[in-house]
């Protein structure tokens, strides 16, 4: 197998191979442990990697990582502003378990320090850049925009239940968009680590702000996660993402959070964002994959549900923006930039 | 191989070039155009030693290996659920069998011949000795183990993949350990899915997730492969 073969190759078509890859002489470190000491097996799929590397970026348009921590900024400026008021309300927190409004604080804490983090992310090098600032005036948890339109959720800073069902919505949307634009940030690993990290952090939230709801506001000895899912998911949600959930804790309204993204289709080799309920991975109906596969216990008729559950799908940074939109007035600075 | 991709096309112009580079078929054709004199010497190998590939593949296996591990609990669970178990507890511990199921059978998938195990006769036995399967306490205490790892595994080797679409895959599953992990916790001490132990705030990090390397993992994990020792010492590390 003569490796260096291949470069060369290559360069005939394409003169500029090497300065796709990250430097030639990383090209030839890189390969200078492949050869004798790989499986043959393995390098085809090696090889893939390094190319994949050098060409991805040269044909797909990709956000730059500092657009995209900038958005992620303004997503946890919403979380965090969110929490902030309603674990500073006494009518939110009076009506609430013992473990309830425990949660919410530690919710709280998880995001303002995302808000902490990302803003010295953005601030030091390489981007030396000016984080986004919105005002916690900016932002309109009713959905009304600042009065622009009638309100989504107008009870949602009075009534316990509603803020809940947004708080779900909002954490949903979070993992959603964390991991639709995970893979532009592939060219800074480090970015990249940190962003995918909140991001799990983001779906603990989820999923106890599901527990939350499924168990009720005073759940039996502050026990929310002994309480099992009802019929209907939008008012008592699994931990994780069932389907479309029934279009969410408002259906008509946060439909858009469990639904599909631009592009909604594509194959194994290319990035997408099908809706929630999306049941085929890698190019490959699941019912396909389980087929193959020798499986005792799981019902047939279960397949569909936990091919679905097992797998929570990215959202695209427009589709995201619309959603959170809806949580801002209209002509403020902050609605420019999720517009 | 004298013949190649290249001169059996003729004149392959740089755009479709640029078009199907990163594709398999591209990939297969270019290694062919690189087969020639020297060929791989065969390594004996330790029966017990179970040595994960380089690069990509390796990654894939391991995090194959502790879906198994997942699933092989999950499914002990529920052959015999422990006597004070809920009827709520039942329903979930099965959704959780039938995700890590999923997750299993998709990472398969998408490693075939690839897969570690593709010549062995029967899976590997796993060794769930250290554990206490016949109490509520014990099988969460379990879960709320093998959940935590999983989450900090796949936050700490996303980042070493190389192909865009296995990453974005893969941090697909990556939340829904996470979504598992919190409820776990919370059946166990309502209130701790996001507790200090497993979300990091330290220095420049606030509130991420705890991330652990294969090393770590593999480390934390060994008991349950005993007899067989699983090496990362291939695995990529940056």
């Amino acid at each position: 197998m003569n490796l260096l073969n291949i470069l060369s190759e290559i360069e005939k078509v394409d003169p500029e191979v090497y300065g796709r890859l990250d430097s030639r002489r990383r090209v030839f470190q890189h390969l200078s442990g492949l050869g004798g000491k790989l499986a043959v097996a393995a390098v085809p799929f090696a090889l893939g990697s390094i190319f994949n590397k050098a060409y991805a970026g040269a044909t797909a348009t990709q956000a730059t990582v500092l657009e995209v921590l900038n958005y992620a900024l303004l997503l946890e400026h919403l979380e965090a502003n969110f929490y902030n008021i309603g674990t500073g309300s006494t009518t939110i927190t009076s009506a609430l378990s013992a473990n309830n409004v425990k949660s919410l604080n530690s919710i709280k804490t998880d995001e303002n320090n995302h808000v902490t983090f990302l803003r010295g992310v953005i601030a030091a090098a390489p981007f030396n850049a000016t984080p986004v600032a919105p005002a916690a005036t900016d932002f309109d948890y009713t959905g009304a925009q600042g009065g622009s339109r009638a309100a989504l959720f107008a009870d949602v800073l009075t009534n316990p239940a509603t803020f809940l069902a947004v708080a779900q919505a909002l954490e949903d949307t979070g993992v959603r968009a964390y991991k639709g634009s995970a893979t532009d940030l592939m060219s800074n690993k480090t970015v990249l680590e940190a962003a995918l990290n909140i991001h799990s952090v983001e779906a603990r939230h989820a999923a106890r702000v599901r527990t939350m709801r499924r168990g009720g506001l005073m759940p039996a000895n502050d026990r929310a996660s002994l309480v099992a899912p009802g019929a209907n998911l939008s008012t008592s949600p699994k931990s994780w993402v069932s389907g479309r959930d029934g279009g969410g804790p408002a259906p008509g309204t946060t439909d858009a959070v469990y639904g599909p993204g631009t592009p909604a289709s594509g194959t194994a080799t290319t990035i997408f964002y099908p809706a929630e309920d999306n049941v085929t991975q890698a190019g490959a109906s699941i019912s396909t994959i389980l087929t193959t596969a020798v499986i005792a216990g799981l019902a047939t008729t279960n397949i569909p549900t936990a091919a679905s559950e097992a797998f929570d799908e990215p959202l695209d940074m427009a589709t995201v923006k619309a959603i959170a939109r809806n949580f801002v007035k209209t002509g403020t600075p902050t609605f420019a930039l999720l517009s | 191989m004298s013949d190649s991709f290249f001169s059996r096309s003729g004149a392959l112009h740089r755009r479709t070039f640029l078009r199907v580079a990163g594709a398999s078929a591209a990939t297969a054709s270019l290694v062919l155009a690189g087969c020639s004199d020297t060929e791989p010497t065969p390594v004996v190998v330790d029966p017990n030693l179970l040595q994960l590939a380089q690069a990509d593949p390796g990654l894939l296996n391991y995090l194959y290996l502790l879906k198994q591990l997942q699933t092989a609990f999950y499914q002990k669970v529920v052959d015999a659920f422990p006597s004070d178990f809920s009827a709520a507890e039942k329903l979930a511990f099965n959704d959780l069998r039938d995700h890590e199921l999923v997750h299993r059978e998709t990472l398969r998938f998408m490693l075939g011949a690839n897969a570690y195990d593709t010549a062995l006769l029967q899976p590997l036995p796993f060794d769930f000795s250290s554990l206490t399967l016949t109490s509520r306490a014990g099988v969460l205490a379990g879960a709320q183990q093998l959940e935590d790892l999983s989450v900090a595994a796949y936050a700490g080797s996303l980042r070493l993949l190389a192909a865009v679409p296995t990453a974005a895959l893969l941090a697909k599953i990556a939340s829904v350990e996470a979504r598992h992990a919190a409820f776990v916790r919370d059946l166990r001490t309502p209130g701790s899915f996001a507790d200090t132990d497993v979300v990091v705030s330290e220095g420049a990090l606030q509130s991420v997730s705890l991330a652990k390397t294969p090393t770590q993992v593999l480390d934390e994990t060994k008991a349950f492969f005993l007899p067989v020792v699983v090496s990362p010492s291939s695995l990529p590390t940056a």
